[in-house]
């Protein structure tokens, strides 16, 4: 009996030495399973980022050069495509209009991230007469496609004479305009447990401090999101100025970029991959900056809800 | 610091659910109330009606001498203590203490003073730069309890705080509860407490008075004592007391001097000093015995039930005997010493019923007949 238990004890601390040959097999091929999978998945990503680096590299090209050579890296690198480009053929240097699409999305962007709380928070948490209809309009308009209310709105914002500014880039967005944002708060909101709101509810607090103090904080992640959307949206967003916008020192830099090609015979294809690359920035910076909340508030907004 | 009355007071949910039926309930200035019934039965309806957390669809709450119903919570002199402990989750402990006061404006000196005493009181001093989910859950109600505290109200509402903590930290809770009821009382600022449990131990243990409830109506309000020994109902006899009182269909019947009681074809006479209470009723009954009122007698004893032992659970100090009599379950506690060892499963043994101490139901109202009419 005694001789029976140690047995096995003695055979399992010698396997902890020694691993056997099955093992030794099953490790291999773990490994090659993974070095597989690896270079599958970075050869897919080259794939996708390919030409977001081409782009980068081409910036630094000469304009001769640019249809000469496939490869990315320029042959001798040069920042003059980014000097001409930043001049522009426009009285106006390519800050203005950086100046233009920052004033277009700042606003915006609040005034988005302020309008979508509000509703959201009403929808989400008080019943009122007409919510079901109210709520189901809201949510056809996130079906209907965009061009459908364009004309609609552009004959709207004439006769208010808003043509030519800003208004008609803003307002929509800070009237809660954007379905989808509203949306995707709503979403989230449902996640999170009402007692807290009771709770300051109980301790004093009236629905606009509720709001304020409580609900906000925890709706962080998800305005996070709305706000990192509408920005880079808002930046690459190229139909909106161009219907709204008629003069040139109001242009932001998705139409100034179709700008310079507009305008130059022969396209000068490094100044506009170079001012492509700095219209990029703004967005990927940002993006970066607020990467761990925005992914938080996807992935909580949308599993949860 | 003041009183509360319920009168009346009804709630139809918005999908025309009708969840509370015009209850009544009066609780003293400084009175621990206990609110305890079954899953459903809207206990936690009527505290939050009470809070202001739901609208009263009937009827009328008073705090003190105003009629509450259409105030705000904010402005009804109330404090509650929730489930899931409900602390702001990106506020530190200090400022989850002193939102209320900060609400409400107080200078600057008095939210600390006031922060300090509670969290001294409660002993979370040390925790009071931590967030919410940096804290125990035994921490956290403290915290939660502490947020209730440094408000003063003038009522407590709990809604079930205990029940998400473990056995342990639960009954210490209780005491620390039921200490800090006493304090504010023997300090001069008696706090009038409605507490929401479906776990009749803390109902027992920590109510001046409990409150009984069952589908949205009041089954009897009163203190323990009378609640485990004068039930109103059947449905309370059952509800309060451990393990659940046996509750047998029976038919009482009147021939000669003494009242008799009819189970299936077993009979037993009433004792004498319960005879005088039911000269009036007849017929189908229930009976009521609580498990510790049963004796083990010798089968076939005069004025027992014969039954077989089905089950035998043994507890420590005290041994649960399952018996059933033709078809009834009967369970009757024993202390160990006393149970003789040679009584096994399948065995025939006799229950008698202890002196007065039975309860007879009218079979149809439920109301307790036996009663003493006082
Ligand atoms: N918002 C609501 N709409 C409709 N019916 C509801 C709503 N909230 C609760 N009810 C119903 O009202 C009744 C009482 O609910 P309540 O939450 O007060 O019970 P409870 O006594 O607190 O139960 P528990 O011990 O499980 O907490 C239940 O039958 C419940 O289904
Ligand atoms: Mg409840």
């Amino acid at each position: 009996m005694a001789a029976f238990s140690y047995l096995p004890k003695h055979s399992g601390s010698g396997e902890r030495e020694a691993p056997t040959q099955l093992e030794i097999k099953l490790r291999r091929k773990a490994r090659i399973n993974a070095a597989l999978r690896y270079f599958l998945l970075a050869a897919v990503g080259l794939v996708m980022v390919y030409p977001l680096i081409w782009l980068i590299g081409a910036s630094f090209k000469t304009n001769s050069e640019m249809f000469s050579s496939p490869g990315f890296w320029p042959k001798n690198p040069t920042i003059q495509g980014y000097i001409d480009g930043w001049q522009t053929s426009t009285p106006y240097t390519f800050g203005r209009f950086f100046l233009n699409s920052l004033w277009i999305i700042i606003p915006k962007t609040i005034g988005t991230a302020i309008s979508c709380t509000l509703v959201a928070y009403g929808f989400a948490r008080f019943e009122f007469p007409g919510k079901k209809i109210l709520f189901a309009s809201v949510i056809a308009t996130l079906l209907l496609p965009n061009v459908v209310t364009r004309i609609p709105q552009y004959l709207l914002f004439r006769d208010l004479g808003w043509l030519n500014t800003f208004l008609p880039l803003w307002v929509p967005s800070a009237l809660a305009g954007d379905a989808f944002f509203v949306f995707m708060v709503i979403q989230f909101l449902r996640a999170i447990p009402r007692d807290m709101e009771e709770a300051a509810r109980v301790d004093g607090a009236n629905t606009l401090q509720t709001l304020v103090f409580i609900v906000v904080p925890m709706l962080m992640p998800a305005l996070i999101s709305v706000c990192l959307f509408q920005f880079m949206w808002t930046m690459n967003d190229f139909l909106g100025p161009l219907i709204y916008l008629s003069s040139v020192d109001k242009y932001p830099v998705s139409l100034a970029l179709k700008l310079s090609i507009d305008t130059t015979e022969a396209f000068a294809w490094n100044q506009i991959l170079a001012m492509s690359v700095l219209a990029l920035a703004p967005s990927l910076a940002v993006f970066f900056m607020a990467q761990k909340y925005f992914i938080e508030g996807i992935s909580t907004g949308g599993v949860k809800g | 610091m003041a009183e509360l009355q319920l009168r009346g007071v009804e709630k139809t949910y918005g999908n025309g659910f009708k969840a509370v039926h015009g209850i009544n309930l009066d609780v003293a200035e400084g009175e621990f109330m206990v609110l305890v019934g079954p899953s459903g039965c809207a206990k936690s309806t009527t505290l939050r009606m009470i809070a202001g957390l739901e609208t009263i669809t009937g009827g009328e709450v008073k705090i003190g001498e105003q009629v509450v119903n259409e105030l705000v919570p904010g402005r009804r002199g109330i404090a509650m203590v929730f489930q899931n402990y409900a602390l702001y989750p990106h506020m530190k402990v200090r400022r989850n203490l002193s939102f209320g006061l900060k609400l409400k404006r107080k200078p600057k000196a008095e939210i600390e003073t006031a922060t300090e005493e509670v969290s001294g009181i409660l002993e979370i001093e040390q925790l009071l730069d931590r967030l919410p989910k940096q804290l125990s859950g035994g921490q956290a109600q403290r915290v939660a309890l502490g947020r209730a505290l440094i408000k003063h109200p003038e009522v407590f509402l709990f809604d079930e705080p205990l029940s998400n903590l473990d056995a342990k930290l639960r009954a210490s809770m209780r005491v620390r509860i039921t200490d800090l009821h006493k304090r504010l009382r023997d300090e001069g600022r008696p706090a009038t407490v409605v507490y929401v449990t479906h776990d009749q131990v803390e109902a027992m243990t920590m109510g001046d008075r409990i409150c009984v409830m069952k589908d949205g109506h009041i089954m009897q309000v009163a203190d323990p004592t009378t609640l485990y020994e004068r039930p109103a109902n059947d449905f309370v006899a059952g509800f309060i007391g451990m393990p659940e009182m046996n509750l047998v269909k029976c038919v009482l019947t009147h021939d000669g001097a003494l009242p008799v009681l009819t189970a299936g074809t077993q009979k037993i006479t009433v004792a004498e000093g319960l005879a005088g209470r039911l000269s009036a009723q007849e017929g189908p009954v229930t009976l009521g015995i609580r498990p510790q009122h049963l004796q083990v007698v010798a089968p076939g004893t005069e004025g027992a039930f014969t039954g077989t032992v089905s089950n035998i659970e043994f507890l420590g100090h005290e041994v649960n005997l399952h018996v059933e009599v033709e078809g009834a379950q009967f369970v009757v506690v024993v202390p160990s010493a006393e149970l003789d060892k040679k009584i096994g499963r399948g065995d025939q043994v006799g229950l008698r019923p202890l002196g007065a101490s039975i309860h007879i139901f009218d079979a149809e109202s439920g109301v307790n007949v036996s009663l003493p009419a006082d």
